[in-house]
């Protein structure tokens, strides 16, 4: 055991922290870290510098374009980021269809998509949930059937983060009906412009549009873009779902949330006192802060076990869960440092250079918006139900 | 203690219960939350017919002269339908306020009103930056030769974009943070110098920030005594946060009710959601904090004509943490129960998990009141 980070690591990262503050546009910066609402431009942007200082993808081998840091470097980068006031890296592409493709997919999916994911030239979206398939996934309804050249794939998605800004979604749909659930799935790549493709809009807790229901309706997907062999889709889920997992710790959201509540329980006064000094609301950051560190521990401790590229196991629903229960905790404290000024909400107010008056500032006015917004994250990635599921069955051996 | 309700508080429940049921589905809240008043003047005028508004008006001021029992009543149903209509402010805080410590001509000018729906109040109380301290108030009334001359700023005041007439608590003498030198004022929201800035609330209310300016009344507007507003606002706005517990109790209920239903019908691995025991149990913790949340409303409503204060506010700051504990804990569970669909805005679900956190953040937050709840006890 070596319990320290090594020079290395600590002057990564200065580097990383460095260049976050000169290369990330300011305004990109202040959105994200004023819980203002992000534009697809925003991420597509700061992903280009990224990719231009060859960081555009942390947790690709460098034969792809990655940068080939172990899992301590990965870390490292997002909590710099993230921090730093960094959008997130959108993980449909990078972090879910990438290791896809570069496991199961054909050299020319490999050649053809992955540089096109890194650069941003495409938007990926993850076509998995389905109004009845939830977390039980391998009870989707959408079907592919093989006509010549083309699978035709009718049914309906949902949930689908971000489809109205994506040209690409990988999708599950059910090519072989007389199967057992599980046997007859299939993961195809679909390009959203196809006849037939239709997204609509979800509005969620936060007024905020980040999700929609897409309906297929006969749609024409060439067969060169079956990933892996067909029927073989749901050994492909599964394995993507275990990278889905390991980012869930969330640790750099944790970082950043951290950081901005002690910022603006510093800014916020209870009776001439900034509120950081409230010995009551202190306790609560306190206790908060306890936990996020052992949090980081307790990731620390799993990524290391990672390195020599043994994927992390059922542990990571550990990670999931306690990740999204500090979370929602933070956004819980950032919304009392508003007090009665947390209720009143103009969604307006989140849009770019909007000059809608608020009741209590613009840097209240988002904070019960950001609350509600938070409780996703024990639901989507599969719920903290189902990982305690795992956790039960596949550690404790229940 | 009988714990039942009377024959005429049970026809009390029922007509409520009624309405909201009947007339109160969820589409036809979001409808009037996103109408421009952002409620219906012909479900106030209801109120009136129905003697909604005149529960809290003392008889020989043509009210029904009722208690906390029947104000509980009241709110219980309103929380499960949701209601949007400023009926807390006009008919409970005001109407309870003046009947307290209004003068007689006051009282016959302006309880008769309440009663017969003709005129709204909101109370404006905290400051922006008094947080939930009701005695920080920096808004100052001096004396004039007309009478007093108000400056300051309101914050987050319920209703108060549908108001005609605010009580407004002012300094008149002593510091910003003493409890003492607060006087109580009566001021149209169409008098000179008085801006109202009504904004949406996440809940889909409004509240609105109220700017006076210069705004001159007469002697008569003083409500109760000069420099002793204090402790007559403190009481109404327990009322206030009782009424506010009863309908977050009402809120909890249908929301359980509501979780309840969509385990049973929906599916996912071949069986309803309801049948796994995970599920199951997050259900009977929620039933467990509502029923914490039943008595506690109880208890607060039972304390408010208590004579010793300190008793009142005991109960009421323990009702009001309690409340506030259990409606984050039952509304993140609801939300947490239905999956995706708990995070659209389509389903009513996420406005009663909006709402019970609004209450919990109206007049002091659960931290707040075990701070309030601490000071009552050496
Ligand atoms: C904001 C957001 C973004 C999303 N983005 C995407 C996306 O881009 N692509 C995509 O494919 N999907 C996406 N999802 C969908 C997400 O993965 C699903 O919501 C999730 O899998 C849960 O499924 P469900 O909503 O159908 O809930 P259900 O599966 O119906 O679950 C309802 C409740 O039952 C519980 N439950 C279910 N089964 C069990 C069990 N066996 N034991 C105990 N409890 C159980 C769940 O934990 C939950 O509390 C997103 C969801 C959200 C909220």
């Amino acid at each position: 055991m070596y319990l320290r980070e090594n020079p290395e690591e600590i002057a990564f990262r200065t580097e990383v922290r460095n260049f976050v503050q000169c290369e990330l546009p300011t305004d990109i910066r202040d959105r994200v870290l004023n819980f203002l609402r992000v534009e697809r431009e925003d991420y597509v942007r700061w992903q280009r510098i990224l990719h231009a200082k060859s960081w555009g993808a942390p947790a690709w081998p460098q034969a792809y374009g990655g940068t080939g840091w172990n899992a301590t470097w990965r870390t490292i980068f997002e909590e710099e980021c993230f921090t730093g006031g960094a959008p997130r890296q959108i993980p449909f592409g990078l972090s879910m269809c990438a290791p896809v493709l570069m496991a199961f997919g054909t050299d020319a999916q490999k050649a053809r998509y992955l540089p096109r994911i890194i650069s941003m030239a495409d938007w990926w979206c993850q076509g998995y949930s389905e109004p009845g398939a939830g977390s039980d996934l391998a009870a989707l309804k959408t079907r592919a059937e093989r006509r010549g050249d083309y699978y035709v794939v009718s049914g309906q998605k949902t949930w689908t983060t971000y489809a109205h800004w994506a040209n690409m979604m990988f999708l599950l749909a059910r090519t072989d009906s007389e199967a057992k659930p599980q046997a007859g799935i299939s993961f195809l790549l679909l390009d959203m412009k196809t006849p037939g493709v239709t997204v609509r809009p979800i509005t969620t807790l936060d007024q905020g549009h980040d999700i929609n229901e897409v309906f297929l309706d006969e749609v024409k997907v060439p067969v060169e873009n079956l990933v892996g062999e067909e029927n073989k889709g749901w050994a492909i889920a599964k394995y993507l779902l275990g990278h889905e997992r390991t980012n869930i710790a969330g640790i750099g959201m944790c970082r950043r949330l951290m950081r901005r509540l002690k910022e603006i329980a510093r800014s916020e006064q209870k009776r001439g006192r900034p509120l950081i000094e409230d010995p009551y609301f202190r306790q609560r950051i306190t206790k908060l802060d306890m936990d996020l560190m052992c949090h980081e521990w307790s990731l620390m401790r799993l990524i290391s076990l990672e390195s020599g590229n043994k994927a992390i196991g059922p542990e990571a629903s550990v990670l999931k869960i306690r990740g999204s229960e500090i979370q929602q905790h933070l956004t819980e404290l950032l919304m009392e440092c508003a007090g009665p000024y947390a209720v009143p909400f103009v969604p307006a107010a989140l849009e770019l250079d909007s000059t809608a008056a608020t009741a209590g500032g613009k840097l209240l006015n988002p904070l019960a918006a950001q609350y509600f917004d938070m409780h996703k994250i024990s639901i989507y990635g599969g719920a903290n139900e189902i990982q305690k599921n795992i956790i039960a069955k596949a550690i404790i051996g229940l | 203690m009988d714990f039942n309700y009377s024959e005429e508080q049970q026809m009390l429940a029922d007509t409520v219960g009624r309405f909201v049921d009947k007339d109160y589905d969820f589409e036809t809240r979001r409808n009037l939350s996103r109408s421009a008043a952002g409620f219906s003047e012909d479900n106030w005028k209801l109120f009136g017919e129905l003697g909604l508004l005149a529960l809290n008006v003392p008889e020989e001021f043509g009210g029904m002269g009722g208690g906390a029992v029947e104000t509980l009543i009241v709110m219980e149903a309103f929380g499960r339908g949701l209601v949007v209509e400023p009926y807390l402010p006009t008919a409970v805080v005001v109407a309870g306020l003046i009947a307290h410590a209004g003068s007689t001509a006051q009282k016959e000018k302006l309880l008769g009103a309440i009663a017969n729906g003709s005129r709204r109040f909101a109370l404006a109380a905290l400051e922006p930056q008094g947080r939930f301290d009701l005695w920080n108030v920096e808004t100052k009334a001096v004396s004039s030769d007309k009478g007093f001359v108000l400056n300051g700023r309101k914050s987050v005041v319920s209703g108060g974009g549908s108001a005609a007439s605010f009580i407004v608590s002012a300094r008149t003498a002593g510091i910003s943070t003493d409890q003492q030198g607060i006087s109580l004022f009566l001021v149209d929201a169409g008098a000179i110098g008085v801006t109202v800035k009504d904004f949406p609330t996440i809940d889909g209310l409004r509240a609105a920030e109220v700017m006076f300016d210069n705004v001159t009344v007469t002697a008569d507007a003083l409500i109760g005594v000069l420099d002793g507003g204090y402790p007559i606002l403190d009481a109404a706005i327990d009322c206030g946060i009782a009424a506010l517990c009863a309908e977050a109790v009402g809120a909890m209920s249908k929301l359980i009710e509501i979780t309840a239903e969509y385990l049973r019908t929906r599916k996912q691995f071949g069986k309803p959601i309801g049948s796994f025991q995970a599920l199951q149990h997050r259900a009977a913790d929620m039933l467990i904090a509502l029923e914490q949340s039943r008595s506690a409303a109880l208890m607060a409503a039972a304390k408010l004509d208590a004579v010793d204060a300190t008793e009142r506010r005991a109960a009421v700051s323990a009702a009001k943490t309690i409340i506030g504990h259990a409606g984050r804990s039952i509304g993140q569970a609801a939300i947490q129960l239905h999956g995706g669909m708990g995070m659209t805005d389509e389903l009513a679900v996420g406005y009663y998990a909006k709402r019970l956190v609004s209450i919990d953040l109206t007049w002091g937050n659960s931290e707040h009141h075990v701070e309030r709840y601490a000071s009552t006890f050496s």
